[in-house]
């Protein structure tokens, strides 16, 4: 019996969060007789249900309901506001009295007859005459092969997995120090693997369709536009989107919040929408998308978007910003500022949502889970609010770092770059007690963890490495560690209550050899550092402390180690981007090495011969053409000092300077270009050659070569359209008035008398020379 | 109240926990410190996939700080789905108790006042019967 009637609770549960959407739906197309059928199924099915259990409050409530929906089934009553409200009441009762049925707790209201009157004191009116259309006849519940896991039950699976994870790393370590047996490692190598794959399999399964968070939605939104006396008209998109249903909850509160808050604050009332020229219904969007490991939630609204000005002089009359401060603000940081601590740009707190649950609670949770909230909002038009959260709770990229000895771990994602002290790129200043770090032009405030978190670091400060974070909503810092140890896939848990007290951390997990380690916060160590100084003012103070000395031109090069293992430099302004391409990509082809890039051919140095394996290359261009430089590895972000020594003579090395000691040789663009890329073929300029339509030669045979002398080849020219060259049949008819210069193509070898200067179609060199000739 | 009891010493006496409060009793070794928390957070440690964070009762009962360099006794408790370690300095035993938890009538240490949830007879001896998650907030949950 007790398991009946958990699977009870269950499918009650289940068809309720499924129907609270169709609710909505209804009420707003009383006559969708599909999703009539589908609420009257559920309360007939509670109803038949409660008889079983002896539910008699349950019982009664679905009965009432059912027979009221069977009058609107028979068009007997029509489904108005008060009728569809009566039902979201008995609905709603329904669903109370099921979560007691489960908690054991008594619902707190006893009276159960005022809901069931309401359904009668609905206006009685007959339907209108067209009788409610019947829909397809409804389909028979889907039979999904599934069954029902406690989510307990799935936890312990994880965690005994992540319990096999730890105990793989330590073995494959213990394996590491004491080199054995190729057969066990080979065993090991496959336990691995399973248990791998075994991992991914059970993170699946904690996975859940986003619909499960959006389904209350239409519901909250349609509660509170009713109780505001507004119209809003929501789209969600982007349901089947999968996300670790930990994740699902901890997004849930926040979502909620930023919704009523669209809906209060954003959309305006049906007047004020009118008078700025918008439809009286407001329109709010949820999209869900995967973005890699990230998922994105979307929350636009075309409502009156955030008054930065108020929320400018709100933060100078709470203290937040200095004038001198506000000044700088840009627009984004105006709207941002909605996510400080006590900054509601409600004019008078509401009972929705001005409930002391702010935006900065919202970007809190979101950060917490290592997410990030973005706004963008456009006055008069509305605001969109981006939530990009990680695909699980559990496992999160991460840096590892350390100082004083022990580790940490850093997000990825709030990770911009990672600097070394000692190169020469960076320079630390001090400002007045303050350190800034100037990494080529950009000067960011500069935090050593040393000091924040009280540890004496090893390293000597010349020679720590700089972290740039840009932390969700908050300004770029340099966060100084002694050392970066590796990129790693963390599995994170929320740290208690006493740590988490000290604002620094984001929770703990534990490193591969099973120790402890803490996740730092990127916010809540700038805040401790008390970095509040903004991009503008540390220009400015940077620019008042130093007079303009700044005459040495440094120019930043990439130190990288070529495909033959030499360090090499080339400038940064020629470097595009640096991409892998797989071997496949590269071809000897046409004389010389090509790698396939996207979906272009670019002529590929560097490289002697055909690579073994993927290839690293540096796409540089110089801003016309590109070509692509096969290498190794990159080693550091370096300036180029004045000192150079040319080369002897010209070619790939312009000339060598000192990098840190060593001799190292600088890559001549200017050669690399023009030994390379002469023939690019993405190059857009070629001039134009007609060639007439409909002869095969000229088509088959001729075409390929006129192509390869650098022309782009037309067939049958229009007239008016603009043509460098046109090439001709002899001995056909004189082609029509053009004012492009005409090739003649005789098909006999001997001209026809001295006045005729076509050329013979097979006198290779003549035409080439032709074909050159024209060429301007 | 009728179930086990686990005597342990902490601060040089000997006090008893519900053993409904404990979940293992676990030697403890090598702390990953945790920079700028309270004074009572000795640390975390691992136990199999969970991060303990680990609390010095000493300091959570203002009576100083214990050293943690060597191995050390503690007893593992659960609170709003933490795990947490609890440093003492020994487990004596588990007994069985049936009897009344009787108020404390002598005037207690600070400290102890504050975790202290009666008094004990077992086995001949009188025992502070003390709570587990009042150890967890430290000296400052206290003074706040």
């Amino acid at each position: 019996m007790e398991d009946l009637i958990d699977e009870f609770i269950a499918e009650t549960r289940e068809m309720l969060e499924a129907l609270g959407g169709e609710i909505v739906a209804w009420e707003s197309a009383p006559n969708d007789r599909a999703r009539l059928d589908e609420i009257f199924r559920f309360v007939h099915t509670v109803k038949g249900n409660c008889g079983f259990f002896d539910l008699p409050r349950l019982e009664a409530l679905s009965h009432a309901a059912e027979d009221v929906l069977a009058d609107v089934r028979a068009g007997k009553r029509r489904a108005d506001n008060r009728l569809v409200s009566a039902v979201l009441a008995i609905i709603d009762r329904i669903g109370e009295l099921v979560q007691s049925l489960e908690s054991g707790e008594a619902v707190a209201s006893e009276d159960d007859g005022a809901l069931i009157d309401a359904l009668g004191d609905a206006v009685f009116e007959p339907a209108p005459d067209q009788p409610v259309h019947s829909g397809p006849a409804p389909d028979a519940r889907k039979s999904l092969r599934s069954i029902r896991l406690s989510v307990d039950l799935l936890d312990r699976m994880m965690s005994g997995v992540s319990d096999m994870v730890l105990a793989r790393n330590e073995l494959a370590r213990r394996l590491r120090e004491a080199p054995g047996d190729v057969a066990v490692e080979a065993a090991f190598e496959r336990v691995s693997a399973c248990i791998a794959e075994m991992r991914e399999g059970i993170t699946r399964t904690r996975m859940q369709r986003i619909d499960n968070l959006f389904i209350s939605l239409p519901r909250v939104v349609r509660d509170l536009a009713a109780e505001l006396g507004k119209q809003v008209a929501l789209e969600v998109d982007g349901g089947d989107v999968e996300l670790d249903r930990e994740m699902i909850e901890m997004i849930r509160d926040p979502l909620t919040h930023i919704v009523r808050n669209a809906v209060d604050h954003g959309i305006e009332t049906a007047e004020d929408r009118a008078k700025a020229g918008k439809p009286p219904a407001g329109a709010l969007r949820i999209r869900a998308s995967q973005s890699g490991n990230q998922i994105l939630i979307e929350i636009a609204d075309d409502g009156r978007g955030i008054d930065g000005d108020r929320l400018v002089r709100k933060a100078l009359d709470g203290g937040l910003l200095t004038p001198d401060q506000a000044d700088h603000l840009t627009a984004a940081q105006r709207s941002a500022l909605i996510f400080e601590a006590g900054l509601s740009t409600a004019r008078e707190v509401t009972a929705i949502s001005g409930r002391g649950v702010g935006m900065d609670v919202v970007r809190a949770n979101i950060e917490r889970i290592g997410g990030v909230v973005d706004i963008d909002s456009k006055p008069g038009q509305g605001v969109r609010l981006t939530l990009r959260v990680p695909l699980t709770l559990t496992i999160i990229p991460a840096l590892t770092v350390s100082v004083g000895g022990r580790n940490y771990a850093i997000p990825r994602s709030a990770i911009e770059e990672i600097v070394r002290s000692s190169n020469g790129s960076v320079r630390v200043e001090s400002l007045g007690g303050s350190q800034v770090a100037s990494i080529r032009d950009k000067r960011i405030p500069l935090a050593c963890l040393g000091a924040i978190l009280g540890v004496e670091p090893r390293v000597e400060a010349a020679e720590r490495t700089m972290i740039v974070l840009r932390p969700a909503g908050g300004e770029t810092y340099a966060l100084g560690v002694d050392l970066v140890h590796d990129h790693e896939e963390l599995v994170v848990k929320p740290a208690a209550p006493s740590v988490m007290a000290t604002g620094l951390y984001a929770g703990t997990t534990l490193a591969d050899d099973g120790s402890p380690i803490l996740l730092l916060d990127p916010s809540g160590l700038a805040a401790a550092a008390g970095l509040l100084l903004d991009q503008n003012e540390i220009e400015k103070r940077a620019a008042a402390a130093r007079p303009a000395d700044q005459a040495r031109a440094e120019i930043p090069a990439l130190l990288f180690r070529t495909a033959d293992g030499v360090k090499r430099l080339i400038r940064l302004a020629v470097v595009e981007r640096i991409e892998d391409v797989p071997a496949g990509a590269v071809k000897m082809s046409a004389g010389r090495l090509r790698v396939v890039v996207g979906d272009r051919i670019l002529p590929l140095a560097g490289l002697s011969e055909l690579p073994a394996g993927p290839v690293r290359i540096l796409r540089l261009s110089d801003g016309h053409k590109e070509l692509a430089y096969g290498f190794d590895e990159v080693i550091d972000l370096v300036s180029l000092g004045p000192d150079i020594q040319p080369a002897t003579e010209a070619g790939e090395v312009e000339g060598v300077t000192m990098i840190g000691g060593d001799q190292v040789e600088i890559i001549d663009s200017h050669w690399l270009f023009g030994a390379h890329a002469r023939f690019d073929p993405s190059q857009t300029a070629k001039p134009v050659c007609a060639l007439p339509a409909g002869d095969p030669w000229m088509e088959n045979i001729l075409r390929p070569m006129i192509e390869s002398a650098g022309y782009t080849v037309v067939t049958g020219v229009g007239e008016g359209e603009h043509v460098d060259l046109l090439i001709a049949s002899a001995e056909a008819e004189p082609v029509a008035d053009t004012k492009a210069p005409i090739l003649k193509i005789r098909s006999r070898p001997d001209p026809d008398g001295a006045k005729d200067d076509s050329i013979y179609r097979y006198d290779r060199a003549g035409l080439l020379s032709a074909l050159a000739r024209r060429m301007t | 109240m009728k179930g086990l009891l686990l005597i342990i010493t902490l601060g040089g006496e000997r006090v008893a926990i519900s053993a409904d409060e404990v979940e293992s009793v676990v030697e403890i070794e090598g702390l990953t410190p945790v920079p700028r928390a309270a004074g009572h957070v000795a640390g975390l440690s691992a136990l199999r996939s969970r991060v303990l964070t680990v609390i010095d009762c000493l300091a959570s009962l203002g009576l100083g700080v214990s050293s943690i360099d060597g191995p050390r006794d503690a007893i593992v408790v659960e609170a709003d789905g933490h795990p947490y370690a609890l440093l003492v300095d020994g487990v004596e035993d588990v007994i069985e108790f049936a009897g009344d938890i009787r108020p404390v009538r002598t005037s207690l240490g600070h400290g102890w006042r504050r975790v202290a949830r009666g008094m004990v007879e077992a086995e001949g001896d009188l025992l502070l019967l003390i709570d587990s998650h009042a150890l967890l907030g430290g000296a400052a949950a206290q003074a706040a």
